[in-house]
């Protein structure tokens, strides 16, 4: 077990996540900087996910680390069958650093308690992606000049959608207040609704994605609706459009307003929006590389500055 | 009405009483009473006041740790244990639930790692009152403690 694993973004403090934070701003503007000359990343994606896999590589590579690794495990057969103590085991021999994505939940909690090398989660499952969520704090961040004190809304996918659920979490330091704008099949689960009681967190729940809502954001963060999580097809085809976003919904809208994705889109975010200065979704991602720089730095124990 | 009466007195080892018939034989397994080679009488369906009816699990010869004994807490919330030396009860009290299962309970998700892996499961007890909510430490999923499906 190694303390400077990130497994899920509930297990770091408050100071924690401010200096992950400060560290993202300072590889904003030295993304280049050989700080990992030497040092071996494991990336074991164990379920493949091409966008997540190459921001962690490009994190790695622009701080001059190494990587070994697979991003499929049908390709390797050595991990095909075996158990995934023994592949942590085994990668545990090579690496200083493992960054693993699994199909499995808590596998990535599971692999910190056979090995001494640090853990970074980059997905479990529907369970955790704690990397998601240091790359929309430092968005959030960046965007609002803060964290505290912030009206967030939440559209969309709000009942299975784990980025949304570790957003809310993480934001219990900071004051928000919350709208969470969903059709009834996709509603806030109670857990989360019970937490944000629990931590005196401000919020609001409805199905209507109105102007009223839009106008008083400071952050819309907007989430893919899948057919699939509907048990009634005709309910899907009835609520599908209601919470896409048009450009011109944003007209009246507060001019710090950004609308934060996690990528990828299908079609609740309107291509007419993407010029629109308010739409922050592209930048995001690319915080995403930042954010990552910090996660692995901080796992490794380097400081900086 | 004296329940003593209804299975051997002990002359020394462990008497587990007031736990809910229908986990008697659950607890029987967590305690891993199948295999010990020591006399265990078991009752079920006896009556109580406490309880409605009861159950009832003598261990002969036999003392168990705390760790090893509240296993059963969640299963038996309401068990006492008695000690027994010398056909007298030295020692009386409640089982205890601890703050973190092992090895007990088996995930309902069958997307956990510990229904995938050779594991053993963990749960942390995250409610106590008014009822037992435990939730698992790998995947997160949570459930009452009396719906838990033992291993
Ligand atoms: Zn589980």
């Amino acid at each position: 077990m190694n303390s400077n694993s990130l497994v899920s973004i509930a297990d770091i403090s408050k100071d924690e996540i401010l200096d992950l934070l400060d560290r993202a701003r300072y590889f904003e503007e030295h993304s280049n900087s050989k700080i990992l000359d030497g040092r071996i990343v494991a990336t074991l994606f164990f379920e493949p996910s091409t966008r997540t896999r190459l921001s962690f590589e490009t994190a790695v590579n622009r701080l001059g680390g190494r990587i070994i690794g697979f991003s499929d495990p049908g390709t390797s057969s050595s991990v095909k069958g075996e158990t995934l103590k023994d592949t942590i085991k085994m990668v545990s021999n090579y690496a200083d650093l493992i960054v693993m994505r699994h199909h499995l939940e808590g596998a990535a909690r599971y692999a910190t308690e056979v090995t001494d090398i640090p853990i970074i989660n980059a997905g479990d499952g529907a369970n955790q992606h704690p990397s998601q969520t240091m790359l929309d704090l430092y968005s959030i961040y960046k965007t609002q000049g803060r964290l505290t004190d912030l009206t967030i809304t939440l559209v969309g996918d709000l009942k299975y959608g784990r980025t949304v659920h570790s957003l809310l979490m993480a934001m219990k330091y900071f004051k928000p207040r919350f709208n969470f704008v969903a059709a009834k099949e996709l509603a806030m689960p109670q857990e989360y609704k019970d937490f944000c009681d629990a931590e005196g967190i401000e919020y609001t729940e409805t199905a209507d994605f109105s102007p009223e809502v839009i106008n008083t954001s400071d952050i819309i963060y907007m989430t893919r609706v899948q057919r699939e999580r509907f048990t009634d097809p005709m309910e899907y085809e009835r609520v599908k459009d209601l919470y896409t976003l048009h450009n011109a919904m944003l007209d009246n809208s507060k001019p710090n307003l950004r609308i934060l994705h996690p990528l990828p889109r299908v079609n609740e975010i309107d291509t007419d929006v993407d010029d629109n200065p308010k739409a922050y979704y592209f930048e995001q991602a690319h915080n995403g590389l930042f954010a990552r720089q910090a996660i692995i730095t901080r796992a490794l124990g380097i400081n900086i500055r | 009405m004296k329940n003593e009466l209804a299975v051997a007195a002990l002359e020394r080892g462990t008497v587990i009483d007031h736990i809910p018939s229908s986990a008697v034989f659950k607890a029987v397994k967590i305690l891993g009473l199948e295999n010990t080679p020591h006399a265990v009488t078991i009752g079920c369906n006896l009556a109580s006041a406490k309880l409605g009816n009861k159950g009832i699990i003598k261990v002969a010869d036999m003392e168990f740790d705390d760790a090893t004994i509240n296993r059963i807490a969640l299963i038996a919330p309401t068990a006492v244990i008695n000690i027994i030396r010398d056909y007298h009860v030295v020692e009386k009290h409640p089982v205890a639930l601890p703050d973190t299962i092992v090895g007990i309970v088996r995930c309902a998700n069958p997307k956990c790692i510990t229904n995938n892996e050779p594991m053993a499961t963990k749960f942390d007890v995250v409610s106590r009152e008014p009822n037992t909510v435990i939730r698992c430490r790998y995947c997160n999923h949570s459930v009452a403690g009396d719906q838990a499906k033992i291993l």
